[in-house]
């Protein structure tokens, strides 16, 4: 009996919220971005959406924007394909923010950019994030894990290849010559971090395969490993192929050092170097699938090499293949690690590349925009390989500004993660890294001013949660970042870890301690919760639901600290949109 | 007496009662859906992994050589309808469910590669990721468990390998011995103001989802759910061996008189054994538990009888009994095996190498038949007399007895079609 009058209970209570919460009437102020943005749309809905769409610049005047934009609306057109609305000022400085720096912006500044009104704000955005600090760490981050995975393997120096990239993206390295350091690379670990490419590669025994398939995919955007076995089914590449550029690997030749650590009264692991292994045979030989066992000599896309490769170095040591192999990537006026790069940054913006996957390039795999694609990676090649360049020309495009809400036209047409060629008529959500989560999470919230921790103490304790949470999300480099993997315990690790607990607590110096003490009303504290958080203002619904929660709460910071833990644990905070 | 409102499904009332406002304490329904859901699930079928890490010496444990040079130190003894070493007397006890396959032969004889290889079925390759064994029973019947509320593949103290192209949700949930789940509560929180913050994560969750953004933003909370779902669930109880009688634990992990104080590591995969009956019996399909100190490049003998044989017998012997007295026995199978064996030579430190041309893998229990073994190798251990083994056969024969076609095919990521099991046969000996 007590069951069922309980039961009854709850029935009507939902249903009473119910009513109370559509009966509400909107009272919490639109936000004045959005606000633009709609008025913005709802004149331009008289116009034919052509002619609306000429209009769009972020204040940029790169010839190659429009360029950009004409190859992208052809698309639409060809596909009768409307586009979304331009994205309201809050969506979009949180997304370039973390796609360029990789974190939310911090509050501050989406406050002064909503309020901005200069014509020309989202350029000069972009302009001010590519010399911000963040922006070495972001792609630091991001190739980091690209080289050598998200996982360290055993026996390689995460450090030294972070110090490589570091070094790379803070003078802006030309991509060619970077490729040619990586893939040439020879030594210590940590004095020449770019050999940890390759030594990640070299985990198991397999005479190079894996470190040929990783170098053509990643670098020069081709899929080659199925070849190691049989012809391509689909396109020119062949099964000798495959093995003339494993050729150029097969000196590869891995050395860990161990030490004596006289505390310890034994041996323990000191460092690993990346060595030339000499007098190594100037053919490899496989086997076909008919049982012949067939030669392969060092050849790139049909160039002969055998000469050079017999060549002996100043040093009298056999030459160093790879570094061959590394010059006849980059030679050229449009080579393919220029078109690799180009795809591989529009699917780090986007979400997916101008080909799906993005490093399965070739004539069997066509691209969404070939020209686009071709013209891009031209101009990457005359601008000397300047990724900032590349990055300004992306960001500024109308494609990247506008939202992630897809329309009801373009809805199902342009639905990527449900198979159709992607047409970027709106914003592909993406899933942040664990790195752009745990940067959101200490800029939204100020955890690291919240502890009073020195600043190797933060990295320390940085290193320990990417740690857990990699571990925790799992690896698997064939996923598109759109769609999301999480796991089990990394929601476990964000609701009850230490970090949103620390992120939520209102500490002297906190977020929340902040907002309390500076911010007396309510309903801005709760706007402001949310544009922290979300970089939006909540809608009349979650408005009226915080309040309710503050109402009914004993205490007022404890209703505060579960409202920003929802916010925090939710989807909308972790996708990047 | 069902607690959710008539012509409404559990899953139905739990997301109206997420997305409903802050207001509504919910901390008692939602207690009285967790002791409905507490439901012991027998006669499910499961699998129980046994992993020998760093590649045990099957020619000293299930295919001695007596009168061979490497023979070793051991003598045989009966074991049901075949014989094993004779450190392993408990377990040669209840051999009639047990089996050993003695013509393994699998070309890896590196570590990673090994393991990856007998996890998965498949060879390393560049191309794919493949799922390990776990992730694909996880897969084929976690999905249909719709009442268990704790992950369908658990390691403990294992090495189980990525789930591959099956995705995150078929992941390995990994645990130590000790059953300590991280993270697992809302410490300081009280049901109150979790119901709150449930609520609260649902209105804007909700709002997200309905926003034409995509799949993801479902995918989140779906994952979000099985993970609240977790901390709630009395099934977590099974994590929790020491809710155990202590004479059973005993039995686990008590390997007799200690020499040494070497008994203890022993006593770990005791304690995992049972952990993994215990979730086995909440009805977790695949748990796989790990056992160490298995690389015996020397020392091999004294370190097989003063250490791991004992307690690596006790607790087999143990986990086996203590499946046949529940009846459990028909529905569990249990597989034994590491990344290699080692070289039937005996090196100049008294220990041997990687050897994966000859070797042995038990298996037994669910429906297969037992007490006997399969396959042979010469008088030396060289090579196999008989036809070689694969992980696959081993797997399908895991198959056959969890009702897994062997038929399945799974697609990869790039859309190639990978068969189960890398299209291995169950082994005809085993199966009736």
């Amino acid at each position: 009996m007590r069951t069922w009058s309980g039961n009854r209970l709850v029935c009507w209570v939902v249903a009473g919220l119910a009513i109370a919460i559509s009966a509400s009437v909107a009272i919490t102020a639109e936000e004045s971005g959005s606000k633009e943005a709609k008025s913005k749309a709802a004149a331009a809905d008289a116009k034919p959406v052509g002619k609306r769409r000429e209009e769009f610049t972020t204040g940029s005047s790169d010839v190659l924007i429009s360029f950009i934009n004409e190859q992208i609306r052809q698309g639409w057109t060809d596909n009768e394909i409307e586009p979304s609305e331009v994205a309201g000022d809050g969506e979009w400085i949180r997304r370039v923010y973390l796609d360029i720096v990789g974190h939310v912006p911090p509050m501050e500044e989406i406050e002064k950019f909503l309020g901005d009104k200069d014509k020309a704000k989202r350029s000069k955005v972009v302009d001010r994030l590519l010399d911000d600090p963040g922006y070495v760490r972001h792609w630091t981050n991001v190739w980091t894990n690209l080289t050598i995975g998200q996982d360290t393997p055993q026996r390689v120096s995460r450090k030294g290849m972070e110090k490589f990239l570091r070094e790379a993206f803070t003078k802006n390295r030309p991509w060619n010559d970077v490729v040619m350091d990586i893939v040439s690379a020879e030594g210590h670990f940590e004095e020449n971090g770019a050999v940890n490419f390759l030594l990640a590669q070299m985990v198991m025994p397999d005479d190079g395969v894996l470190a040929t398939a990783k170098t053509t995919r990643l670098f020069l955007g081709m899929q080659v490993q199925c070849t190691q076995c049989h012809n391509h089914p689909f396109n020119d590449w062949q099964q000798r192929q495959f093995w003339e550029f494993n050729n150029f690997f097969r000196q590869l030749q891995k050395e860990d050092h161990r030490k004596y650590d006289a505390k310890a009264g034994r041996m323990v692991d000191d460092y690993s170097e990346l060595k030339r292994r000499d007098g190594v045979a100037d053919h490899v030989t496989y086997e076909k699938r008919n049982g012949l066992i067939e030669a392969a000599y060092p050849r790139y896309f049909g160039k002969d090499v055998v000469d050079e490769v017999a060549q002996k170095d100043k040093d009298g040591w056999d030459v160093n293949r790879r570094e061959v192999l590394a010059k006849l990537m980059i030679d050229g006026e449009k080579p393919l690690v220029a078109l690799a790069m180009v795809n591989r940054m529009w699917s780090q913006f986007f979400g997916y590349g101008i080909t799906k996957p993005v490093d399965d390039m070739g004539p069997h795999n066509p691209a969404s925009h070939p020209d686009l694609l071709d013209r891009l990676g031209s101009e990457f090649v005359k601008s000397r390989y300047d990724v900032k360049q590349l990055v300004r020309w992306i960001c500024n495009s109308e494609a990247y500004n506008v939202t992630s809400q897809a329309s009801k036209v373009n809805e199902e047409k342009d639905n990527p993660a449900a198979g159709t060629t992607a047409m970027f008529s709106h914003v592909y959500l993406k899933s942040m890294s664990a790195e752009q989560l745990y940067d959101s999470l200490i800029v939204a919230t100020n955890a690291h001013k919240s502890g009073r921790s020195s600043w190797e103490q933060a990295e320390d304790k940085k290193r320990v949660w990417l740690r857990q949470f990699v571990i925790a999300f799992g690896t698997d480099e064939g996923d598109e970042s759109t769609t999301f993997n999480g796991s089990i315990p990394q929601a476990l690790m964000m609701m009850n870890g230490d970090l949103v607990k620390d992120a939520i607590s209102a500490q002297k110096g906190s977020f929340l301690n902040t907002i309390l003490a500076e911010t007396p009303k309510d309903t801005d504290r709760i706007r402001r919760l949310y544009l922290t958080s979300l970089g939006r203002a909540p809608n009349p619904k979650e408005a009226k639901g915080a309040q309710d929660l503050l109402r009914v709460s004993p205490d007022k910071l404890a209703a505060y600290q579960d409202m920003f833990w929802a916010l925090l644990n939710s989807n909308e905070f972790i996708f990047i949109h | 007496m069902s607690f959710v409102p008539a012509g409404m499904t559990r899953r139905h009332f739990m997301s109206h009662m997420a997305a409903s406002a802050a207001t509504i304490p919910a901390i008692q329904f939602m207690q009285h859906l967790q002791v409905h859901a507490e439901t012991v699930k027998k006669n499910q079928k499961a699998c129980i992994l046994m992993w020998m890490g760093g590649g045990p010496p099957t020619i000293d444990i299930w295919d001695l050589k007596p009168g061979s040079k490497n023979g070793g130190e051991f003598k045989p003894i009966t074991a049901a309808g075949t014989q094993i070493s004779e450190h392993m007397p408990k377990t040669a006890a209840q051999f009639d469910v047990l089996n050993v396959v003695r013509s393994m032969s699998t070309r890896e004889a590196d570590h990673g590669r090994g393991r990856y290889f007998m996890h998965t079925g498949y060879v390393p390759t560049p191309t794919v990721v493949h799922p390990t064994f776990g992730s694909v029973v996880s897969h084929e019947l976690g999905s249909k468990r719709k009442e268990l509320e704790i992950p369908s593949f658990v390691s403990i103290g294992g090495d189980p390998g990525s789930p591959g192209f099956l995705g995150m949700s078929n992941a390995a949930f990994v645990v130590n011995t000790q059953g300590r789940i991280q993270n697992a509560d809302m410490d300081g929180v009280d049901d109150n103001r979790r119901n709150h913050r449930l609520a609260m994560l649902g209105t804007i969750e909700d709002n997200f989802i309905s926003s034409k953004r995509g799949e993801a933003p479902q995918a989140h909370k779906d994952v979000y759910k099985k993970a609240i779902q977790l901390m709630t669930s009395k099934q977590m109880e099974a994590f929790k061996i020491d809710k155990e009688d202590p004479k059973t634990i005993d039995r686990y992990t008590n390997a007799g008189a200690p020499t040494g104080g070497m008994m203890r590591a022993g006593g770990e995969f005791g304690r995992g054994l049972l952990m993994a009956r215990r979730l086995v019996e909440a009805g977790v399909p695949f748990v796989e538990v790990g056992m160490g100190g298995w690389d015996l490049h020397a020392n091999v003998f004294n370190t097989l009888k003063d250490r791991n044989l004992p307690s690596m017998d006790t607790a087999i012997s143990a986990l086996i009994t203590d499946l046949k007295e529940r009846s459990m026995i028909k529905d569990v199978v249990v597989v034994w095996m590491g990344e290699f064996g080692r070289t039937p030579r005996i090196n100049q430190d008294v220990g041997r190498d990687h050897w994966a041309a000859s070797w042995s893998v038990m298996i037994g229990g669910g429906n297969l038949k037992g007490g006997t073994h399969v396959g042979a190798t010469d008088a030396d251990g060289l090579t196999c007399e008989t036809k070689p083994y694969l992980p696959g056969d081993i797997w399908a024969t895991a198959c056959y007895a969890l009702g897994i076609p062997t038929t399945t095919v799974h697609t990869s990521k790039r859309g190639r079609p990978m068969k189960i099991a890398n299209g291995g046969t169950p082994i005809p000996e085993l199966i009736g």
